[in-house]
């Protein structure tokens, strides 16, 4: 589904990503691990076609296509979703018409008609549900003044929505409550099919107990330096960083 | 833009006043010819203000009146039913109507309707001759005519326009809706006079659409004075949507008494030159007055407003939004000035005023201003210029809306944090609409006229 | 409890103007009154060339052709410009040691300011340019400035001993034409300090010019002008007093900076020119221009103000960010008590690509004065990615006076960010509480709301001004909170 080969990105003429090679398959999840600023949010950038971030070398594509030439919206329609790590506030815009014209641009890309007023509100409820959002979110302008977490639930609520077939979460774990972690990791569950993948940006354990990676990879200065079955991630839990920074 | 060419201006109205009086007077009333004379020798010291003059420092008034208008002293017999060639474009709502055609009030079948709550809506003229002790008590009782050639000459011009009153307790729970058409065969430049008098303890929406039916240049110069008594209630919405050839000039006095609430909304969609000056006086303790505005402009649309909030008592609050999108080679320009006097203790004035502009060639200037006088006091004003936010953009980007989508939305978002201020739902949802539209450039052509004139 | 705050309000304001004695010194001046003659007069005085006297007679033409300008929230007496003194200069008696010395009663003038004229007493790391009236007394430290290139010296020598640079960079950031003052100041600057910093210098001390008006009926024009080449860098204050006198006295002086490529400049003033008595008489009229220009790429210039002195201040220092990735900032104190009028604030014209620039304003006002912030943002067609942030605060001591806010912003460029903010408020009663209950006086909780208000300006700074700077706040608020 996902195949990307020795990847070379940078930023402001700083080279961050340093020969990314990775490849995921339909129902598989990986976990991505690393210390901070090793470069796992500029992954994440990279294949969601953030322009800040310049690719010099390497290919990625997703189903056989490359996405390297896609615009950002292009990608999303083809099924990557991120759920952002800082999920950007945007007043005015209600998240009712937000989702509205991301859904419907989703079923143009696809060919299908525009959803009915009355389905989608039928779809946003039923979602909703589905990640046990407060109803009341869905009222406001897009992330304006949410708390972090629920932020964060805002991001799994969209996914929901948009059911991508690739979807990133970029420490989707990070302020969330143990309920909501618990609520979260359950609707991510909920979501899984075998045809679709999951990429779990994290540093922590926990999350990766409700969402059980089929493959760990560490990131480290820009490369992913070990790659494991799910039982890496105890092991780094155990050990700490350094014991990758020494080598290991 | 020379002496000579501001002299000439100033001349030739004086002399179209002297040799129109007769005309003038005769399609008026006498309550209103009454303050001709001291108005046009006011403008004969204050004249078309220049760019000299720090209020109109963004606006080239004078180049306004550099072409030849038609000036109509009596209402032209116009032979076609209003509604065949105009469609409000808020059709659900149900409102108390008003025409005005080139600033003569249009009978409705009536020149001035009753209704039972005593409610007034109708012609200044006929108004004046049945209420003539509130004609005495507020008309030009607010207008700047000492300090503003513009409102001067309006005074000693205006023959016409809406006469509003709701009395004492009465609540108008229809909304009020005045349609300004501007139609002509020629070059036109109408100058008519709006009051509105809300008593004691009444409340009222009033809807104002302003706009233009004939590929002609207008001109309107519009004086509006708005008097809002002890706990009185009153919502003034303004749509500007006119064709690229008008200049709407329009100055709007609001005085508000004790505990009264009022709440003015500007919405600039269109038109080619526009000027609006408000000026909003707190003049008795816990009035409430908000100011919003909007103005979308693109081509070589110009749109200017400046407004000056007054606390002259203490125990007021106001708050103040206006927004703007400049497109293309549009220019804007925000002028807004809170006056806190010595004295108006615990006052609360909130002002912002925020612009994106979208090409090189547009420009924007704003000069928001405090001056105080009274040490408790609450006060602040922000002001920014910039661009649609990138991280937005990218987020909206990444959910699958496409780039101009996601602009048009993000457009739509901050222009409805003015526009959510509507209070009547049906009115908000078509005035969304019609931005909606406008940002999309639907809008662009004068679109409720069949006449495409531009 | 009102009561008891306006009491030490009142304590706090109602104290004296320290630096108020006057210098009995001999003076020569010339008579009232300004013409043609009076600026021969002025440039024979000082021995400058011919093309100098040209430029002065060039300004005082143009300057009679001009208007006092109105447009400040300020209510200006009528001034009469014949009825001054342009020209006064302590006569210094011959010294018996060296032609180097000063004379004592001037020293002694200077220590009694706290700006010893003698280099073994001065703090190390300042070197100062002391004026008086319409000349420079003694610059410090020169020959150690001199070492590394830099020229530290009166702008009556400069004239003399380095015309070309003085040629090339004078006027060349504030036109003759200016506005009415410079014009004024063009035809009559008496004095002031020059300071040019060679290619890759950073200047090893603080530069710094102190200002002293002793003589009556005079005016005080001084100039000053500093250049700073590729890559160099100069901290430089400024300080001025003046006696306490009934009569207003004007000060109409010109600053200008140049800044080339990868070059920084830091401008601090602490302005402390008599303000007045208590009921508005007297004081020091102070007009001034102060421009710089940020000339080269990656050129900074950093203003920073305290003012507390002068019954009228007039002022607003700017800056060109002509460079690309050209950076301007100008951070300002103003204190207002009694029936000081201030009407000051910064211009930020963006030019250059990715130019930046950053205002902060605080403003304080006491007393029956009134103090306005103005100030102008412009961005200009091909300053790209310009980004400007202003953030003007006013504190109301008391419910006489006035604060207003008057920022103009004027942009031409989409990819330009411009952002403004303003607010007013008085001290809160909950914050003095909470003092209280820590155990504070009134009075210390105020001095300490008015630093931390202040602390954000104060901190840009050199250190030794810093701590003086905030003396000088209380002291110019003695008496006025509650
Ligand atoms: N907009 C930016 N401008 C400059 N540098 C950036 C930018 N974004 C990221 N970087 C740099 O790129 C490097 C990688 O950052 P990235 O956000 O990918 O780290 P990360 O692995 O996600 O870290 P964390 O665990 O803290 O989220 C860091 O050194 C960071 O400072
Ligand atoms: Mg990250």
């Amino acid at each position: 589904m996902l195949v990307i080969k020795d990847l070379h990105a940078k930023i402001n003429d700083k080279e961050i990503l340093k020969g990314i090679n990775l490849e995921v398959k339909p129902g598989e999840v990986h976990a991505i691990m690393g210390p901070n600023g090793s470069g796992k949010s500029t992954l994440a950038s990279v294949l969601t076609g953030r322009e800040l971030v310049e690719v010099t070398h390497g290919s990625v594509t997703f189903n056989g296509k490359n996405v390297l030439e896609m615009p950002a919206e292009i990608r999303s329609r083809e099924g990557i979703f991120l759920s952002f790590q800082y999920p950007v506030e945007i007043p005015g815009v209600s998240m009712v018409n937000f989702m509205k014209a991301a859904v419907n641009e989703h079923r143009k890309y696809r060919n299908l008609e525009p959803l009915s007023a009355s389905d989608f509100l039928k779809l946003l409820r039923e979602r909703k549900e589905l990640v046990e959002i407060d109803s009341a979110l869905t009222n406001r302008s897009v992330n304006e003044g949410f708390s972090g977490g629920e932020k964060k639930k805002n991001e799994i609520f969209q996914m929901a929505m948009l059911e991508p077939k690739l979807s990133i979460l970029d420490e989707t774990d990070s302020g969330l409550d143990i309920d909501a972690l618990r609520v979260v990791a359950n609707g991510v569950n909920k979501l899984k099919t075998a045809e679709n993948a999951t990429i779990v940006i994290t540093h922590y354990q926990r999350l990766l107990d409700y969402i059980v990676p089929d493959f760990v990879h560490i990131l480290y200065n820009g490369r992913i330096v070990k790659s494991a079955g799910k039982e890496l991630a105890l092991e780094l839990e155990e050990k700490g960083y350094d014991w990758i920074k020494n080598g290991n | 833009m020379s002496k000579t060419a501001t002299l000439n201006i100033k001349d030739e109205m004086v002399n179209l006043y002297l040799n129109n009086l007769d005309l003038i007077s005769e399609g008026s009333s006498s309550l209103m010819n009454h303050h001709r004379e001291e108005a046009i020798q006011n403008f004969r010291i204050l004249g078309i203000p220049t760019l000299k003059n720090e209020k109109y420092k963004y606006s080239k008034i004078e180049s306004v009146f550099s072409n030849e208008y038609e000036k109509y002293f009596a209402p032209k017999h116009i032979t076609f039913k209003v509604d065949d060639i105009f469609r409000c474009d808020i059709p659900e709502l149900d409102t108390h109507l008003a025409l005005v055609l080139n600033g003569f009030y249009m009978p409705n079948p009536n020149r001035l309707q009753v209704m039972e709550n005593g409610v007034v809506i109708g012609s200044m003229i006929d108004a004046a001759a049945k209420y003539p002790h509130l004609f005495e008590k507020y008309y030009n009782a607010q207008a700047e005519n000492g300090s503003d050639g513009l409102v001067a000459l309006n005074t000693a011009f205006a023959q016409d326009g809406v006469f509003i009153y709701v009395p004492k307790g009465a609540v108008c729970t229809k909304p009020i809706q005045v349609i300004n058409l501007l139609m002509a065969e020629e070059n036109l430049l109408v100058q008519y006079r709006n009051l509105i008098i809300m008593e004691e303890s009444s409340q009222a929406n009033v809807l104002i659409c302003d706009h233009s039916l004939s590929p002609k240049r207008f001109v309107s110069n519009v004086v509006t004075e708005i008097i809002v008594e002890a706990n009185a209630q009153l919502e003034f919405v303004k749509m500007q949507n006119e064709h690229n050839d008008s200049t709407q000039l329009t100055h709007t006095y609001t005085k508000q008494e004790r505990d009264s609430k009022l709440i003015t909304n500007v919405l600039s969609l269109h038109g080619g030159f526009i000027r609006n000056n408000l000026y909003m006086q707190l003049a008795g303790e816990g009035a409430d007055a908000h100011a919003y505005g909007l103005y979308l402009t693109d081509r070589t649309q110009h749109t200017d407003n400046y407004t000056f909030i007054d606390h002259a008592v203490p125990n007021c609050t106001s708050n103040e939004l206006y927004k703007g999108i400049l497109d293309e080679q549009a220019t804007g320009a925000f002028n807004g000035r809170i006056l806190v006097r010595r004295d108006a203790q615990k006052t609360q004035a909130y002002q912002s005023n925020n612009n994106l502009l979208l090409t090189p060639d547009a420009k924007i200037r704003t000069k928001p201003q405090l001056e105080i006088y009274a040490d408790d006091v609450k006060c602040s004003h922000g002001a920014t210029v910039g661009q649609i936010d990138y991280e937005a953009l990218f987020y909206m980007r990444a959910r699958g809306i496409g780039e101009r989508e996601a602009k048009l939305l993000l457009m739509f978002g901050f222009t409805h944090e003015v526009v959510k201020q509507i209070s009547i739902e049906s009115l908000r949802e078509r005035i969304d609409d019609m931005v909606n539209k406008r940002l999309r450039g639907e809008l662009s052509r004068c679109h409720s006229c069949p006449m495409n004139c531009c | 409890m009102a009561n008891e705050q306006d009491k030490i309000l009142d304590e706090v304001t109602g104290s004296e103007y320290k630096y108020g004695f006057v210098t009995e010194i001999e003076t020569e001046t010339i008579p009232k009154g300004l013409n043609e003659d009076v600026v021969r007069i002025i440039s024979e005085k000082k021995g400058e060339p011919e093309w100098m006297l040209e430029f002065r007679l060039k300004a005082f033409r143009h300057w009679q052709t001009m208007e006092m300008p109105d447009w400040a929230h300020l209510n200006i007496p009528i001034i009469d410009y014949q009825g001054i003194i342009y020209y006064a200069a302590p006569k210094q008696k011959p010294s018996l040691n060296s032609l180097d010395e000063v004379d004592p009663i001037l020293k002694e003038t200077f220590d009694k300011l706290g700006i010893p004229l003698e280099e073994q007493k001065m703090l190390t790391g300042v070197a100062v340019d002391a004026v008086m009236d319409s000349t420079s007394v003694k610059t410090t430290f020169r020959e150690t400035l001199a070492e590394q290139g830099i020229i530290f010296c009166s702008m009556s020598e400069a004239i003399r001993e380095h015309p070309d640079l003085i040629k090339k960079y004078l006027a060349s950031v504030v036109p003759v034409t200016d506005n009415f003052f410079t014009a004024l100041n063009s035809a009559v600057f008496s004095d002031g300090s020059f300071c040019y910093i060679p290619k890759g210098v950073r200047c090893p001390m603080e530069l710094s010019t102190y200002f002293r008006i002793n003589a009556s009926n005079t005016g005080q024009f001084e100039r000053t002008l500093i250049v700073a080449d590729d890559e160099s860098y100069v901290s430089y204050l400024e300080g001025c007093t003046a006696p306490m006198r009934d009569e207003n006295q004007l000060h109409a002086a010109v600053v200008e900076i140049v800044v080339h490529d990868n070059a920084e400049v830091k401008y601090s003033t602490v302005q402390n020119w008599y303000p007045g008595d208590k009921d508005g008489k007297g004081g020091i009229y102070n007009f001034v221009t102060k421009r710089g220009i940020c000339k080269g790429k990656n050129s900074k210039i950093s203003w920073t103000q305290v003012e507390t002195g002068s019954a009228i201040t007039w002022k607003y220092p700017s800056c060109i960010l002509l460079g690309d990735n050209s950076y301007g900032e100008f951070y300002s104190v103003a204190v207002t008590n009694n029936h000081q009028q201030a009407d000051t604030g910064s211009k930020m014209i963006h030019i250059g690509k990715n130019s930046r620039s950053r205002i902060v304003s605080k403003g304080i006002s006491a007393g029956v004065s009134n103090n306005s912030y103005r100030g102008l943002v412009k961005v200009l067609k091909g300053a790209d990615n310009a980004r400007n942030f202003s953030q003007c605060d006013s504190l109301l001591l008391g419910d006489k006076c006035g604060a207003h806010t008057f920022p103009y912003l004027e942009v031409d460029n989409p990819s330009a960010i411009v952002e403004h903010e303003a607010t007013t408020s008085k001290i809160g009663e909950d914050q003095i509480f909470y003092c209280n209950q820590r155990g504070l006086s009134t009075e210390d909780a105020v001095g300490l709301i008015i630093n931390g208000y202040a602390k954000e300006v104060l901190n840009k700074l050199p250190m030794e001004f810093a701590v003086e700077a905030q003396k000088l706040l209380q002291i110019s608020l003695e008496g006025s909170v509650g």
